[in-house]
């Protein structure tokens, strides 16, 4: 299952080369070109019957995982994160640095004072151990530089959910994959894009260069639908549909481009909501206000634990959303205008 | 010992870190230490407090040698289901809430149910605020298995088990992090122990008692010493290794053989003959001085009816309860041969050699 592929792969910002890869690989039967630009950013090209208008389609390759930043005397690993990462997460986890195995541990709670527990651990307190013993035997195994990433394992969990890591932003890849077989009169250019956790690097340069006439970027954002919070938290939720954005850190989307994505989710009855917060921001940041400015949307599955060890999304979400897009597409140029 | 011994030694290990038994819900994980002890031990019964027997018969069988090693691990109980379906929790044994996050855990409902403890996503969380420097508590938590109240109902009620899902790892030189290798570790310790004894002469019959509770109160040793009424005892745990931030606190460390404990808590001739058998048999060791209570199975069973003579080996482990615990294999093979070496050692007249 593809899906279940993108989330096990290893693929940081400014390391998605395994992503990459095996995207190319996925799409390369359905696309009549390829290639990857100066940054990373994976580019095909899809024609259709008409040349213009040209959209284009954005999902970012990376995710968030953790540098290795020094190398103790006694052969621990110091880390940052590299994305944003809350550190409270990383306790107590296993992680996989260049082939081998290392766990983040903490301090026995027996060896704690009660109020240590009240606290956080912050970044710096926090350590990898892969079992070496000293720094030169660490350094056999790591360098400086390389990434850790989360083992967690992609599977179905409860009603039609999935849970794995990296669907932010896998999973905008994977619908991405899914529309590149579908057939469309419209020219299409799909750009897998590099470094959107450190800042949306990749999408700046994609959408510079590409100059696309509409662009839609395909993500996995914030739900917080979870535990003892309130419905005007959840920012979205799992199972109510793809989440068009309004206003993020980065954008303010225009808004006669989204009522005509309500009216055509609503005149085609599939589900749809709002993405209700303005906090965290993607691609579309860069591609809206690229040259003299590109039409851009941004349409997300929801998911719950975002830039965690393990995320969960909802099947029906991700089918919508890829409808959602096809239905898109199927009315440009004639019944969907930018 | 033997590759082959060491490979099946380190299997047994995996297979009882990723499998699943809370204090007094060892029934789960039972099945496999008993027949794992079948194949070293004369006769292996159980006890209706969970308590697992395996006894190796002496020559003589004049004394009783208990050892003992629990079984238990800490976990979660399902407190309360909420009505969008998440559940609250929560914990049995000392579990730290700040190694709870982001943590996928089993429901020990009708069927073995996944779950995850969620998180809030970082974009969320203010930075400078006091949100991100506090721990989250146990109560602000809650286990998302991706179903409604209704059809929870069905698979999970209030008073289930949780317990963490974990494979076990490998890090570099032998070393295996996982869950719950306390005290599963002290388990395959006592296995290869009973597997070296059919090597060595011993006069005194030899029970290892694979205990319960001991993570909630020591209390399956409690059971169980009062049962066997033991000559001699040595309790197989685990102990604090040293790590970065143990500086001060900790002085065992991994990978330089058992900790043999000295204190109250323990016999000093028990303590002396464990040292000189590490030393005859040329394994290496490390002392431990406990000032007082223990923390484990030997704190309850030096107590057990009229007294009994008791010592505690313990293995050196990082991160104790955490689903990462880490130890070295070679501390738990050099555990099970200083044991063994140790029973061997013991003169016939037993009672006479711990006279004070």
């Amino acid at each position: 299952m593809l899906l279940k592929k993108l989330s096990e792969l290893k693929g940081t910002s400014g390391a998605e080369k395994a992503v990459r890869d095996t995207l190319r690989e996925e799409i390369a039967p359905w696309v009549d070109s390829i290639s990857v630009d100066k940054i990373g950013n994976l580019i095909a090209t899809k024609k259709g019957s008409e040349p213009a208008p040209e959209i284009l389609l954005t999902a970012h390759m990376d995710e968030v995982a953790l540098m290795i930043t020094e190398i103790t005397p006694d052969g621990f690993l110091k880390f940052r994160s590299v994305g944003l990462i809350d550190p409270r997460i990383l306790v107590s986890k296993p992680v996989q640095i260049s082939g081998i195995n290392g766990v983040i541990g903490a301090k026995a709670i027996h060896l704690q004072k009660p109020k240590e527990r009240q606290h956080a651990l912050k970044l710096e307190q926090l350590y990898i151990d892969i079992g070496a013993k000293s720094q030169e035997e660490a350094n056999k195994h790591v360098k400086l530089g390389d990434y850790a990433y989360f083992m967690t394992k992609f599977e179905s969990l409860g009603s039609g959910f999935f849970k794995g890591k990296a669907f932010d932003d896998r999973v905008g890849c994977y619908i991405i994959t899914e529309i590149l077989k579908k057939n469309f009169n419209l020219a299409l250019v799909a750009a897998f894009t590099v470094q959107e956790e450190v800042g949306l690097r990749g999408a700046k340069v994609a959408a510079y260069h590409l100059k696309p006439d509409f662009a839609l970027v395909l993500e996995g954002t914030i739900s917080a639908d979870m535990a003892h919070l309130e419905e005007e938290d959840w920012v979205t939720e799992l199972g109510k549909g793809p989440a068009i954005s309004i206003q993020d850190r980065t954008t303010l989307y225009n808004p006669q481009l989204i009522r005509q994505v309500v009216n055509l989710a609503k005149e085609k009855g599939i589900p749809f909501q709002f993405r209700r917060d303005s906090r965290g921001d993607n691609d579309a940041g860069k591609i809206h206000s690229s040259r003299e400015g590109i039409p851009t949307l941004s349409i997300s599955v929801p998911c719950r634990y975002i830039h965690s060890s393990v995320s969960l999304v909802k099947q029906e979400d991700i089918d919508h959303t890829i409808q959602l897009v096809e239905e898109i597409l199927q009315a440009i140029p004639d019944h969907f205008k930018f | 010992m033997e590759n082959e011994r060491v490979k099946h030694a380190k299997e047994f290990l995996k297979l009882l870190s990723g499998h699943h038994g809370v204090s007094g819900y060892e029934s789960l994980i039972a099945p496999l230490v008993i027949q794992e002890f079948q194949s070293s031990a004369e006769e292996v019964k159980t006890d209706r407090f969970g308590n697992i027997y395996a006894l190796k018969k002496g020559e003589t069988g004049r004394y009783k040698i208990m050892l003992a090693a629990h079984m238990d691990e800490i976990g979660l109980m399902v407190k309360k289901i909420d009505p969008r379906g998440f559940l609250c929790f929560t914990t049995i044994g000392g579990v730290d809430q700040r190694t709870l996050l982001s943590q996928e855990v089993i429901i020990h409902g009708r069927q073995p149910i996944t779950g995850v403890i969620g998180s809030m996503p970082p974009h969320l969380v203010q930075g400078d605020g006091e949100d991100g420097n506090e721990a989250v508590k146990i109560e602000d938590m809650g286990i998302d298995v991706g179903l409604t109240h209704e059809e929870i109902q069905k698979v999970i009620q209030v008073g289930d088990i949780i317990t963490f899902k974990r494979s076990p790892l490998e890090l570099l030189g032998g070393l295996i992090a996982g869950k719950s290798l306390d005290d599963r570790a002290g388990v395959v310790v006592m296995q290869i122990c009973l597997q070296e004894l059919h090597r060595l002469y011993h006069a005194h019959d030899v029970i290892a008692v694979t205990t319960t509770q001991e993570e909630i109160g020591l209390r399956g040793a409690l059971t169980s010493a009062y049962t066997l009424n033991p000559d001699l005892a040595i309790a197989i745990d685990v102990t604090h290794a040293a790590t970065p931030d143990t500086m001060g606190q900790v002085s065992i460390e991994l990978g330089k053989g058992p900790a043999i404990a000295l204190g109250p808590n323990i016999h000093p001739r028990v303590y002396e003959s464990l040292s000189e058998a590490a030393q005859n048999a040329r394994i290496p060791f490390q002392i431990e001085p406990i000032a007082g209570m223990t923390g484990t199975d030997a704190w309850a069973i030096q107590v057990a009816q009229a007294g009994v003579p008791t010592g505690l080996l313990s293995i050196p482990l990082r991160y104790m309860h955490t689903s990462v615990e880490t130890i070295d294999m070679q501390d738990v093979i050099n555990s099970g041969l200083l044991l063994a070496h140790f029973i061997a050692s013991l003169p016939e007249d037993l009672e006479g050699s711990l006279c004070y």
